[in-house]
């Protein structure tokens, strides 16, 4: 393991060696998976704003590709339905553990999840260029290694899959509407956002 | 509806294909009326871009009347707008810059895969130039539609000819940008490589503003002349060596600024071209850069290099070194075509800017197919070609 006093300031997810995951386990509350994912993205729009939208989980199926349902149980607990690879679909129930107002979000799966996950989602003001949002995911591959090719391959995987949502939460909240190069209304929902 | 399709190298074609509809609530639908092949099409024709799929719609030089507007579009019916080639949706961060090819959201959050890939972050999208730019639907068709209709497409007076105002769309605030890139100071020589439409564009801009002489290279003789029109000295490349030229020109300086329009295929039989051709032909490079480089070598000492030609990968011999110890500057990009609009139609109808001596070819839509294999056969004769959906084939 690397030594704590002479890591630089870059953050954990983009370490080059394999302890990203543990280092950023630590950063959660509680923490769940072996794989992480990170990543940032400004959106030219102020941060209650941003954060009000998010925290509504009913509103994430609008730009979370992959994202079939999301049923809020409670307060803390909703229930999200999420395609697979291969067409099927892979579900779990959601927990927030920790919440700060125009800040962050934390949340871990609860027991039973087909893919058991935890993370974050953290907001920061960035002044004139609106807000920085950044998604940082722990979870277990669905059937490990190969599970995790065969979702590359199907473009679900959740690196993927991160990187486009956030692209298209930016979209949405920059201009209203999900840049498509669809022909017509049919085609859009074929091509899934 | 009517559209060019793309279904491989030097294969064109008229598809029948739905009319485009209304999908995002800024969205426009577009009839076309006048529309052009770029040169930059060619490079698609020629299937030097990667990305394409068999069906694509080209074209991104168009405008037409008003058809449909969604809720959020600020068009209404029955207007004649000009639409600018780059997609930008006008709300990020870089639109606020006016850097709007360098719009944030316009390329589908799928397609920013690849140009993330390739270039670090993902540009804005285009008009039917394959799937790395968004795969959108292009303007060499009777409808299109126009995203972001709400802050892309200018709107143009009654009266005024679709050919005068057409270049709006593209090669016009291309070659003006260039020309600005180029930071000409009163005196200034200029010299401009690539007498298409975009250099053409870029002497006449050279000359407006302050150059006090431009220098036009080329090899065919019907697009030097028309250099020759606007005031510019030409060079022929075939008949004349270049460097020696522009430095005997310019007393032994060297031109103060050098613009490159020619770009990615660059023609001519110099040794550096024919090698980068077998390596584009295997792969091993992507794009043909003899004009860039000779531009460098001939700049004067801390001069100013603009380029406007288009490259999409890696090359190599790029002149490091002299771009380095002569203390040059660059400045190129993708065109931010809104941010040029309203300045460039007030130039055109004050007759400030020539635009119809461009065009040399009009014809049907349904004629596009032989329009491309014109264009790249006799670039000496073919200068522009305006597509016309509502002209009857001959």
């Amino acid at each position: 393991m690397a030594d704590e006093s002479v890591r630089d300031d870059a953050p954990a997810a983009t370490a080059k060696s394999g302890d990203a995951s543990r280092q950023f386990a630590q950063e959660l509350p509680e923490a769940k998976g072996d794989q992480v994912v990170a990543r940032s993205v400004t959106i030219n729009r102020p941060v209650g704003e941003l954060f009000t939208f998010f925290r509504d989980f009913s509103n994430l199926p609008s730009f979370m590709e992959n994202v079939v349902r999301i049923d809020i149980l409670d307060e803390k607990r909703s229930h999200w339905v999420v395609k697979a690879p291969g067409g099927g679909t892979v579900e779990w129930t959601a927990r927030i553990t920790d919440e700060a107002p125009n800040t962050l979000i934390a949340w871990i799966s609860e027991e039973g999840a087909d893919v058991p996950n935890s993370g974050h989602v953290t907001f920061r003001d960035a002044g004139a260029r609106g807000t920085v949002v950044s998604a940082t995911i722990l979870y277990d591959p669905p059937a490990g290694f190969i599970g995790k090719i065969v979702a590359k391959m199907f473009q679900r995987e959740p690196a993927i899959q991160a990187r486009r949502d956030l692209r298209r939460f930016k979209q949405l909240m920059e201009t209203g509407e999900i840049a498509t190069p669809a022909m017509n209304p049919k085609q859009f929902e074929e091509m899934g956002l | 509806m009517k559209a060019l399709a793309w279904h491989g190298k030097h294969d064109v074609r008229m598809d029948t294909v739905d009319d485009p509809e209304i999908v995002n609530p800024r969205d426009a639908i577009i009839k076309v009326t006048s529309t052009a092949i770029c040169g930059s099409d060619l490079h698609l024709y020629d299937g030097y871009i990667p990305t394409m799929k068999a069906g694509d719609i080209l074209g991104h030089e168009f405008m037409g009347e008003v058809v449909e507007v969604g809720a959020k579009s600020t068009l209404k019916k029955g207007q004649r707008v000009v639409v600018p080639f780059t997609i930008a949706c006008g709300s990020c961060y870089h639109c606020g810059k006016h850097q709007y090819s360098a719009c944030d959201n316009g390329l589908p959050a799928d397609n920013q895969d690849i140009a993330q890939t390739l270039y670090g972050q993902p540009m804005s999208g285009l008009f039917g130039y394959s799937h790395m730019t968004g795969g959108y639907a292009g303007g060499q068709a009777e409808y299109v539609r126009v995203p972001f209709s709400d802050v892309g497409p200018i709107v143009i007076p009654d009266g005024v000819d679709d050919d005068k105002v057409l270049f709006l769309s593209d090669i016009l605030p291309t070659g003006w940008q260039a020309a600005e890139y180029a930071q000409i100071e009163p005196g200034d020589t200029v010299a401009v490589w690539g007498c298409g439409p975009v250099g053409l564009f870029a002497v006449q801009s050279a000359f407006l503003m302050g150059a006090e002489r431009v220098i036009a290279i080329d090899h065919f003789p019907n697009r030097l002349a028309l250099a020759k029109r606007f005031g510019a000295e030409t060079i022929n490349f075939e008949e004349t060596a270049t460097y020696e030229a522009l430095m005997e020109m310019t007393g032994g300086i060297g031109p103060d600024a050098v613009i490159d329009a020619v770009g990615l295929e660059a023609h001519g039989l110099f040794v550096d071209n024919v090698i980068d051709q077998i390596k584009a032909s295997t792969f091993l490079g992507t794009d043909r850069p003899h004009s860039i480089r000779q531009a460098i070598i001939a700049c004067r000492k801390g001069g100013r290099v603009s380029m406007p030609a288009v490259y999409g990968g890696f090359v190599d011999k790029f002149p490091l070194g002299a771009f380095m110890e002569k203390g040059l500057t660059l400045k190129t990009g993708q065109t931010h075509v809104q941010h040029y609009l309203p300045g460039l139609l007030n130039a055109i109808m004050e007759g400030k800017i020539d635009t119809e001596f461009l065009i040399s070819h009009r014809m049907p839509l349904m004629d596009a197919p032989k329009g491309y294999k014109m264009f790249h056969d006799q670039q000496n004769e073919v200068t522009k070609i305006v597509l016309k959906p509502g002209m009857a084939q001959g």
